[in-house]
């Protein structure tokens, strides 16, 4: 997994509440049996036609917001389905941070398995945002995980909120599964105790 | 002792590990895994030699991708992508010795169906699967939900999971529901109340009276939608109805060990004076037959009702609901039962089961779908096909009209052949009705299979109360 530190990069606004999975990344696209090259169809039936002509109305296929690595979206981003699909179409595009005042939980837990970083702010500062990122490819904003800020192009900076276990793994780009393995002997014995408590299990 | 959730109970049982910051590793007992959300995990184990830790816990079948035409043996049937991914958990699942119900199984069916169908799901357990709908096996007191890829290969390579605990939301429905109203009714009408955001960052105790009254395959479809609450996971506290569909399934226990298992299931329950984050609750007499009209699952109304008007909400759902009555093309004002059907589809790990092929089945006795309708059914596991060969419901169907097909999520999801053309309108029994769910271009309307067979006959959204009462 690619590490986050500190990422400036353009911001795309999608002010719409209760973006789905199924947006992000429609289901013909789930069958696949690779995590790459799903960046194509991110967000696929907003951002083409049924004939696959782009809709130049919507934000990423506007010239300001093409190389976005940013989004700032409407509450719950990420309903719906479990679909990894969704952060690898993101990622893939060079989507690496996601700023809104909610995310459906997986979504959110499958975002830091990818390297990355879903932000929860209050809805004032998303506005401030939001904002922000419609001045265009311009106004920058800067997401530093070190330090837990986000800042907007004119320098406004609020902080955010996370947990230690998620930023260090983030931070140094962790396999998480090899963190697990470091605990197998507590595995074992868990499974020794389960089997004595609850054989059927 | 503490007062305790009957979530609490059944985490505080499984953690393995707790770190400093709260992050716990949590033991899983049972991994369920489909053709969709698998292939890749699959491929990170072989990349780094690892081995599948428990494979007598990973249960595996295909559904999402499996065409449910009586013709699917025919590999014709299937596009070249559907078929390399349903080839590639064949290939997978014998590598790995897991447990495996290949298509061509007589049990295969929807992964949330097979499981308990199966007896692999049981009270206190664990139970996790790449797909958002496994809080169905809630339903039996497990602590069930849906995971990503990443973390499908973490449980495959470690049978644990990284997780921190979520809070406690009590949804209680007192008294009884009415003639007419189902389980659909309630977890619809449950999130029609908190909002598709109401449950994110909590697991679901869903308890009551009426939540007593339903069957297991009730409490399922209750179970099933917490997570488009936003809930990962709904739970339901078992009891006598719960130890009765489990015993003799084939990998339930026998014997003391069965006896074992009863006297610790009968240990999971909220403990008087336990600490609730939040609480919601309705009167189950005030529940109505609802349908949604609109791209998320809280767009939903009772089916009396007309459809509303953006300047109805407020903040971002103005331009939501604005975005949705153009996508489903419907005016507010409207008469939801004035609303057009072109299709109705029954099935899907919400209502696939045989109670509910049941439902619709007492709807349609009799009667025939409105003319150019196109219907079908399709049984959540070969087991409730051919059950409900045997009680004659399909043959009511297949007299009706409808189409009588094989197990699988087909319309769901339209992973398979069975979508929606744009524009086509779908009287559905799943449990998305997001743009696009079906079939780009494709207006879904959630209902429960009553709801869904009246639509079938008269052709419009309607009332399956007054269908009831003609066939008194």
């Amino acid at each position: 997994m690619e590490k986050f530190t500190k990422l400036t990069g353009i911001a795309a606004p999608m002010p719409l509440v209760n973006i789905d999975t199924d947006m992000i990344i429609p289901k013909q696209f789930l069958k696949t049996i690779q995590r790459s090259g799903l960046g194509k169809n991110l967000f696929d039936e907003m951002r083409y036609t049924q004939d696959g002509a782009e809709i130049p109305d919507f934000v990423l296929n506007q010239p300001a917001y093409r190389k976005a690595e940013i989004i700032v979206a409407g509450d719950n981003f990420g309903c719906g389905s479990s679909r990894e699909h969704a952060p690898w179409a993101l990622l893939d595009f060079g989507i690496r941070c996601v700023i809104s005042t909610s995310f459906a939980d997986i979504f959110f837990n499958n975002c830091f398995k990818n390297g990355i970083l879903p932000i929860v702010l209050p809805q004032e500062q998303i506005d401030i945002l939001m904002a922000d990122a419609r001045k265009g490819a311009n106004a920058r904003q800067t997401v530093d995980l070190e330090a837990q800020t986000v800042t907007t192009s004119d320098g406004q900076s609020f902080p955010f909120p996370g947990d230690a276990h998620r930023k260090h793994c983030l931070l140094n780009g962790l396999d998480d599964i090899g963190l697990t393995l470091e605990k197998a002997a507590a595995i074992d014995s868990f499974e020794a105790k389960n089997a004595a408590l609850r054989p059927w299990a | 002792m503490t007062a305790r959730t009957l979530y609490d109970k059944i985490w505080d049982d499984h953690v393995v590990h707790q770190a400093e910051d709260g992050t716990c590793l949590l033991y899983i007992d049972r991994h369920l895994v489909h053709e969709v959300t698998s292939p890749q995990a699959f491929e990170g184990l072989r990349m780094t030699g690892r081995k599948v830790r428990a494979p007598e816990k990973t249960i595996a079948v295909p559904d999402h991708n499996v065409p449910t035409t009586l013709d699917r043996a025919n590999a014709a049937t299937m596009t070249e992508d559907s078929r390399i991914q349903v080839a590639a958990l064949d290939t997978n699942a014998k590598d790995f010795g897991i447990n495996y119900y290949p298509v061509s199984d007589v049990r295969q069916g929807i992964v949330h169906i097979v499981g308990p169908e199966q007896g692999w799901t049981l009270p206190g357990m664990t139970v996790v699967c790449g797909d958002s709908h496994t809080a169905t096996h809630g339903a039996f007191g497990s602590l069930a939900h849906g995971i990503g890829t990443s973390e499908v290969e973490h449980v495959l390579a470690t049978q644990t999971l990284i997780q921190r605990k979520g809070k406690n939301m009590k949804v209680e429905i007192t008294g009884s529901l009415r003639p007419g109203v189902t389980a659909k009714d309630i977890t619809l009408s449950v999130i029609g109340h908190t909002g598709t955001a109401g449950g994110t960052g909590y697991v679901i105790e869903y308890c009551g009276q009426a939540i007593r009254e339903l069957s297991m395959e009730g409490r399922m479809t209750v179970c099933n939608m917490a997570i488009e609450g936003g809930a990962r996971a709904g739970l339901i506290a078992p009891d006598e109805k719960t130890f009765a569909y489990c015993m003799g399934r084939p990998h339930a226990p026998k014997g003391a060990a069965w006896e074992a298992a009863v006297a610790y299931w009968k240990t999971l329950f909220s403990d008087e004076g336990a600490h609730w984050d939040k609480v919601v609750t309705l009167k189950g007499e005030d529940i109505a037959p609802v349908v949604t009209w609109g791209t998320s699952p809280e767009d939903v109304l009772p089916i009396t009702a007309v459809v509303p008007s953006p300047s109805d909400f407020t903040g971002g759902k103005v331009e939501a609901v604005s975005r949705a009555l153009d996508y489903m093309g419907l005016t507010p004002g409207q008469k939801l039962t004035d609303i057009a059907i072109d299709t109705v589809f029954i099935g899907s790990c919400t209502n696939g089961r045989i109670e509910d092929l049941r439902a619709a089945a007492a709807i349609l006795k009799g009667k025939k779908i409105k003319a150019g309708m196109r219907a079908m059914v399709v049984p959540g596991s070969g087991l409730v096909r051919a059950q409900a060969e045997e009680e004659g419901l399909a043959q009511i169907f297949l007299d009706a009209g409808f189409e009588w097909r094989l197990a699988g999520c087909s319309m769901c999801l339209a992973m398979n052949p069975d979508q929606l053309q744009p524009g086509e309108r779908c009287a559905a029994t799943s449990n998305r009705n997001f743009e696009g769910r079906q079939g780009r271009g494709g207006r879904t309307h959630l209902v429960s299979p009553g709801m869904a067979a009246a639509a079938a006959i008269t052709g419009h959204l309607t009332d399956v109360r007054e269908i009831m009462t003609e066939n008194v």
